[in-house]
């Protein structure tokens, strides 16, 4: 399917590729802010994350026990997070920001000599006869596993915010942690463990660069991943699948311009990357013009620090 | 060495200088020598190779030249601060070593006139700034001849970072090598609009071999095109370093920076006193740009007409802007015999015929 010299079915596989390491924090962070705390970390747990997963896949050889490093990398920076913000109270916003710039020095520290090495590679799965439908076969079904690791954590998180107990003592700390804290619920240990979920999906975003999309590790790889994660969870207005939806628009876009390019269509290159910024910001204006900030689903606790003596 | 070491040398360089005033003329203190990177030093490519040729210079004074760096400056106002930290900590020789530290070059030069700065690529010179380049378009060509021989497509893939002289000159040049070996060869070109960005890198290295080009040229910072180059298959060049670690395929060649030489030069000059603000601009000939190793998947006779042309252009016999040559919309540019000014190259602005897309605005 070829339109204006552009293949349209390798073009969409391509930008589920492209996007899945934004998806993945993304995903994180909607849980993170869900239950009320705001981490601008994300770009400094998907840099550790990325670096993590790259020396434990070189050094294993095996892809799978990197993204487990990778996890347990982002887990560990959300951990310091959680410790400052929770325990010491301290502002979640320079916090956040602290955390990223801790992250990147910290990667690039450890990544010392970890330059122009190869990481094993991660094979597509097999699917058997679902790779030959044509055209959703090639879409859907020829991908390495993370890319439907990252479909599944979006709709798990989905089903467990929806669904199930957990989700909604989730919601009610986000909500109204005070309220929460009222019905015994502990609010810091909610926090800490939505804070962990985040960091674990952006360290498997982070990864996901360094091992697949790229594969190789360099300094600062990230290169702002972790902000426009930050991004999407706003353009979602903190729905799991408008989660999915604004990563591959995102992506999309990104992979969009440069194909664009390619096929030598004279597109003003500027005004597309620019494009889910512009629109994120419309999405904003159009939902808080309607209703108020309820409407735009932020949690209502979302950056507010909790004390149980307040 | 990260900024937060670096704040902290630069303290105690700081508190030396107040303390010990009456030892600053003693011959064992070290000539100190910095170095802003847009980038960082472990991509690979421009800032190692950069970073390569300091520690070169470093260990060349034997003691008696001390260096710092700074990486990951972002070109533009930040630049400025980064410079003047360098100047404060008693640097009396800088070399900023991207385009985009021009102005910020400038500025900072004035606030501190017993400093030297070198800028490299750069157009703008002042008495205590001087510009370096290298004819990375001599390299060009001769890496273009042999993609124009590799291409079983005809179709060749170039990822430039900002359409900028520097990059559009590199473009025309392997274009025009290369269709002068293959009348039917194509060049597909993509911006990435950035240095050294690994994750979009390789989604343009991606998008070129998904439109089909079978030999991969770069002008951007990380290998990360290298290994999408390496997935699918296809041959690619190293840029700025030798990115050995991908040869023999997909690199089968490379063009390589070597600023060592120079460094050394500048920095002795600077410490003698015999240094003068200048724009130099060396190439093949003069052991700036270098052909990395031309690995055996590329045929012998390529490799030996590479080569061949490679000598032609270091003894000055082939330049390779020379007539006939028309611009893109068909006006003439050179004619028959005549060969490019350096100033009309410095400022190239323009895709030579047969180039098919349009330089962005």
């Amino acid at each position: 399917m070829m339109i204006g010299g552009i293949d349209i079915v390798v073009l969409i596989a391509t930008l589920m590729v492209a996007s899945t390491p934004i998806l993945l924090a993304a995903t994180g962070e909607l849980v993170a802010e869900k239950s009320g705390v705001l981490n601008l970390g994300v770009e400094g747990m998907m840099i550790m994350g990325a670096i993590c997963g790259f020396i434990a896949a070189v050094h294993t050889d095996s892809p799978a026990l990197g993204f487990l490093a990778a996890a347990a990398g982002g887990i560990a920076m959300s951990l310091i997070f959680a410790l400052l913000t929770q325990l010491l109270l301290s502002n979640q916003v320079a916090t956040g920001l602290a955390l990223t710039l801790f992250g990147l020095g910290l990667s690039s520290l450890v990544g010392q000599g970890y330059n122009g090495v190869k990481p094993p590679p991660s094979p597509d799965v097999n699917l058997g006869p679902l790779e030959q439908i044509p055209v959703i076969g090639d879409i859907l079904f020829r991908h390495d596993w993370m890319v439907y690791v990252s479909l599944g954590l979006v709709a798990a998180t989905w089903a467990v915010l929806r669904y199930t107990r957990a989700g909604l003592i989730l919601r009610a700390v986000g909500e109204n942690h005070d309220a929460a804290h009222a019905l015994g619920y502990r609010v810091r240990l909610v926090r800490t463990l939505a804070l962990a979920y985040g960091g674990a999906c952006a360290g498997l975003g982070g990864a996901y660069i360094s091992l697949v999309r790229v594969p190789q590790w360099s300094d600062g790889m990230t290169a702002g991943s972790g902000w426009i994660a930050l991004a999407i969870v706003v353009f979602a207005s903190w729905r799991p699948w408008r989660v999915l939806l604004g990563a591959y628009i995102f992506g999309g876009v990104t992979v969009l311009q440069l194909r664009l390019q390619a096929a030598g269509i004279a597109i003003p290159v500027q005004l597309l990357s620019m494009a889910p910024y512009l629109v994120t910001i419309l999405v904003l204006v159009i939902m808080s013009a309607r209703r108020g900030r309820a409407a735009m689903g932020a949690p209502a606790s979302l950056g507010r620090i909790f004390h149980a003596s307040s | 060495m990260k900024r937060r070491t670096f704040l902290a040398q630069s303290a105690a360089a700081g508190t030396v200088l107040a303390s010990g005033l009456a030892t600053r003329a003693m011959a064992a203190d070290p000539f100190k020598v910095g170095y802003i990177y847009v980038g960082a030093v472990g991509d690979g490519g421009w800032n190692y190779q950069h970073d390569q040729a300091r520690l070169a210079m470093e260990k060349h004074f034997d003691g008696k030249v001390k260096t710092s760096i700074i990486e990951n400056v972002p070109e533009g106002a930040d630049a400025e601060r980064a410079l003047t930290q360098l100047a404060l900590a008693g640097n009396k020789l800088i070399y900023a070593t991207s385009f985009g530290f021009m102005d910020a070059v400038i500025a900072t030069a004035k606030k501190f006139p017993q400093v030297k700065f070198e800028h490299a690529t750069g157009y703008k010179l002042a008495p205590n700034v001087s510009t370096y380049s290298a004819r990375f378009y001599q390299g060009r060509y001769v890496i273009g001849t042999i993609a124009g021989r590799m291409t079983k497509t005809n179709k060749i893939g170039y990822i430039g970072a900002f359409p900028i002289p520097e990059v559009i000159r590199g473009i025309n040049a392997a274009y025009i090598a290369a269709k002068k070996v293959n009348p039917d060869v194509e060049m597909k070109i993509v911006w990435a609009y950035t240095w050294g960005d690994p994750g979009k890198e390789a989604d343009a290295a991606q998008a070129l071999i998904d439109a089909g080009v079978d030999v991969l040229m770069q002008h951007t910072d990380s290998t990360a095109p290298m290994a999408k180059a390496k997935a699918a298959g296809i041959v690619a060049f190293g840029q700025a370093s030798d990115m050995a670690q991908y040869k023999p395929t997909p690199r089968i060649s490379a063009i390589i920076d070597n600023w060592t030489p120079y460094y050394i030069d500048r920095t002795k000059a600077a410490m003698d006193g015999s240094w003068k603000s200048e724009a130099v601009w060396y190439g093949i000939g003069e052991g700036m740009v270098k052909i990395g190793e031309i690995t055996d998947a590329v045929p012998a006779d390529v490799k030996a007409e590479a080569l061949k042309i490679k000598d032609e252009i270091a003894k000055g016999t082939l330049k390779p802007f020379t007539g006939p040559l028309n611009k893109q919309d068909g006006s003439v540019w050179l004619k028959d015999g005549e060969s490019a000014d350096d100033g009309t190259l410095a400022g190239m602005n323009f895709y030579v015929e047969g180039i098919k897309s349009d330089i962005p605005k």
